[in-house]
């Protein structure tokens, strides 16, 4: 059983370049734990610090209650997966999920159990004798899994482990990891993972809490639909959702009853609930944030239930994009480009629309988040939580 | 397929006739025949050297100077292995058995630790981070470039002072300090276009950092020690500076330095006994490069990797 505390965390790697500036975090036992953000901004550096591939250039690694910044990786109880499987490819399957028990010592009989029931907890029995080259990409990605199981590890470490394999696969492979992961919790192993990836689908979908990182720093820990609902700055917002997060500069503006966003010439109402958060910003430049589901025709409005909160706007229709259940609608407002995702059932007048033609369009003014213009900070995070 | 659907689907396509078809067959054959006719006779051009080599086996040594022709005129020389016999045997003491073991007594240990050395240097050069490691390699670059003819005489007076004249020590022990430099190389280019995953996750089961060479980095240089192996043996097999420096005794000669010297006997010489010998020189690098083949052909596919 064993959590993973980060303390302050620094990593400089021996060029000089820092990777990773102080950071702390608490991964819980038993937690799926999702770290995402964009190529580059030190997901890897983290986690190879986590699994003894990196040294720790600052601060405190503790797993359980050790402190392991100078223990090697095999003393630290844990198994990683790689993004390239990392197979060796002059064993075959059976050996080399037997490889690291062979190691370790382990007795014939005890390897031999442990590997037969990982492959069947995997189905994958029949692939033990085969070479790592006669694998399709699926299949290597399962025995990848396989080898970390059999090992019983406290913490379970996951580098992109999903993004060589096609869409189908990554979609039911995110699925079989998921359902691994409460099964071993289930059954009272230790489960603790740490899963990296650049895809927010991917972490949205499997994370309990997902770590959202940039640039080597965090910028927000939380569950899946906190981190949607309530992002502390843009960057989250607009990283966290797909199609993302609709953000654009707008002008804080008095009106008669309250404020409201003002997006080149048009002038949207902002609800009363946040006034107060905004009060003092008037007539300052801020970021306007709206998810394109919170932007739909007067009909789907109505349809949602709310349009008392929904502000109707006058925009230019450019483009859409037929998902099948949902109509991606591009348009301009206030010379900005926006999304909205419309449910098919109520596109009515966006099907018939030219391009260049004005349309009415619903926003969900309740839903949209007011970011400050230089930070990126969520001003409207303290408001919004009181509806 | 029946010509139905085919004409329903693509109502526009015309349906070759049976004369059309035959007709593009038979271009698409006489072209592939040129082509192999072009081949076949530069292929037998830079060959005929080889078959003339076989052939002047058999004759007589006034017909070896007279003709081009690779066959001997009287063909039934062709059973006569009188030349091989003669050959092997020589006019020395010894026969080539001696000359044979002679060479491989050189070429195998050298082998073996040209291996090992090659391995460990390049496993540090591409995988250790430390100080001095870029300027050691440059320097090993850098001896790449000089001539071997320069260190001969310094080497020798070393291996004099040594005491290891008239031995095969100066011919094994410098491979084993990985001074085959161009070998190094190449093992080093090939390390670091293998991806460390695999390293990694062995660190991760538990491998320290000899046990990682072993199991891991050892089977995933095969291709590459091959193909070391293989251009050590027949280079050095093939060596004749080497031997004719440092070895002086007749019966510790290798194979070249034999043959060499069966030419030097004064009095008439046996042509075809010369070349019989050297066409039987030949073979152990022809059955090693052959035997290597396959395994050139296997490494290039199971390096593992694929998306
Ligand atoms: N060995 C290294 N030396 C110097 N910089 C490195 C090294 N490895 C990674 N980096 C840098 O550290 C940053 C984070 O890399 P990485 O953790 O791999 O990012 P991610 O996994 O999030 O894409 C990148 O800017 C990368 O260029
Ligand atoms: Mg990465």
């Amino acid at each position: 059983m064993a959590s993973v505390n980060l303390e302050k965390i620094v990593k400089t790697y021996p060029n000089g370049f820092e990777a990773v500036h102080g950071v702390d975090l608490e991964v819980r036992d038993g937690e799926f734990m999702v770290f995402v953000g964009p190529s580059g901004c030190s997901k890897s550096t983290i986690l190879r610090m986590i699994a003894g591939l990196e040294s720790i250039s600052g601060g405190e690694l503790k797993i359980g209650d050790t402190v392991v910044n100078n223990l090697r990786a095999k003393e630290r109880g844990i198994a990683m997966v790689f993004q390239n499987y990392a197979l060796y490819p002059h064993m075959k399957v059976y050996d080399n999920m037997a490889f690291g028990l062979k190691l370790a010592g382990l007795p014939k009989q005890e390897i031999h159990e442990r590997v037969t029931q990982a492959a069947k907890m995997l189905e994958m029995e029949h692939l033990l004798d085969r070479l790592p080259r006669q694998l399709s990409g699926g299949q290597a990605q399962r025995v990848a899994v396989g080898r970390c199981i059999v090992k019983r590890p406290e913490v379970f470490l996951f580098d992109e482990p999903l993004s060589n394999l096609d869409a189908k696969l990554r979609a039911s492979m995110r699925v079989r990891l998921t359902e691994l992961h409460r099964e071993l919790r289930d059954r009272g192993q230790p489960s603790t993972a740490i899963y990296v990836t650049h895809d927010q689908v991917e972490a949205m979908t499997m994370g309990e809490r997902i770590c959202v990182l940039k640039d080597g720093t965090i910028q927000q820990v939380d569950t899946p639909t906190t981190l949607y609902d309530r992002p502390v700055n843009a960057f989250v917002a607009g990283f966290i959702g797909s199609p993302e997060m609709n953000i654009r500069p707008a002008t804080l503006v008095a009106r008669d009853g309250g404020l409201g966003v003002e997006i080149g010439d048009t002038m949207l109402p902002l609800p009363a609930a946040f006034s107060d958060a905004l009060r003092n910003r008037i007539g300052q430049k801020v970021q306007f944030g709206i998810r394109p589901e919170h932007i739909g025709t007067p009909r789907s409005i109505l349809a949602s239930g709310s349009q008392e909160r929904a502000a109707i706007a006058n925009c230019l229709f450019r483009l859409r994009e037929h998902m099948g259940n949902e109509v991606y609608t591009h348009f301009e407002l206030g010379g900005h480009d926006f999304a909205a995702r419309i449910p098919t059932d109520f596109a009515g007048d966006i099907d018939a629309a030219e391009r260049g033609q004005t349309i009415q369009l619903g926003f969900v003014m309740d839903k949209v988040h007011i970011f400050d213009a230089d930070t990126g900070l969520n001003l409207t995070l303290g408001a919004s939580q009181l509806m | 397929m029946s010509s139905d659907t085919a004409v329903s689907v693509m109502p526009k396509t015309r349906i070759p006739s049976n004369a059309e078809v035959l007709r593009t067959q038979r271009k698409e054959r006489i072209s592939l025949a040129l082509r192999y006719l072009i081949l076949g006779g530069v292929g037998l051009l830079m060959l005929y050297p080889l078959f003339w080599l076989l052939g002047a086996s058999f004759k007589s040594n006034q017909e070896i100077f007279t003709t081009i022709w690779f066959l001997p005129r009287d063909l039934t020389r062709l059973l006569d292995f009188s030349a091989y016999y003669n050959g092997w045997m020589t006019r020395t003491e010894y026969t080539f058995a001696t000359y044979f073991l002679n060479s491989f007594l050189i070429v195998i240990p050298r082998v073996i630790v040209t291996l090992i050395s090659c391995t460990l240097v390049a496993y540090s050069f591409a995988r250790f981070e430390y100080p001095g490691r870029k300027f050691l390699f440059s320097i090993m670059i850098g001896t790449m470039l000089l001539p071997p003819i320069v260190l001969r005489v310094p080497q020798y007076l070393m291996f004099k002072e040594l005491g290891m004249i008239d031995s095969y020590w100066p011919l094994i022990l410098p491979s084993a300090f990985a001074v085959d430099t161009f070998f190094t190389f190449l093992v080093v280019q090939f390390l670091r276009g293998t991806p460390r995953d695999m390293e990694e996750a062995a660190i991760i089961d538990g491998c320290n950092a000899l046990q990682l060479l072993w199991h891991i980095v050892v089977p995933l240089l095969k291709p590459a020690l091959i193909s070391v192996a293989l251009f050590q043996f027949i280079w050095t097999m093939n060596d004749f500076i080497g031997p004719l420096i440092y070895i002086s005794t007749v019966e510790k000669y290798p194979v070249s330095l034999a043959l060499k010297m069966s030419m030097d006997v004064s009095g008439e010489v046996e042509w075809a006994n010369i070349i019989a010998i050297s066409i039987v020189a030949l073979l152990p690098s022809l059955t090693v490069f052959f035997l290597a083949q396959r395994y050139f052909i296997e490494g290039a596919t199971s390096s593992g990797i694929k998306g």
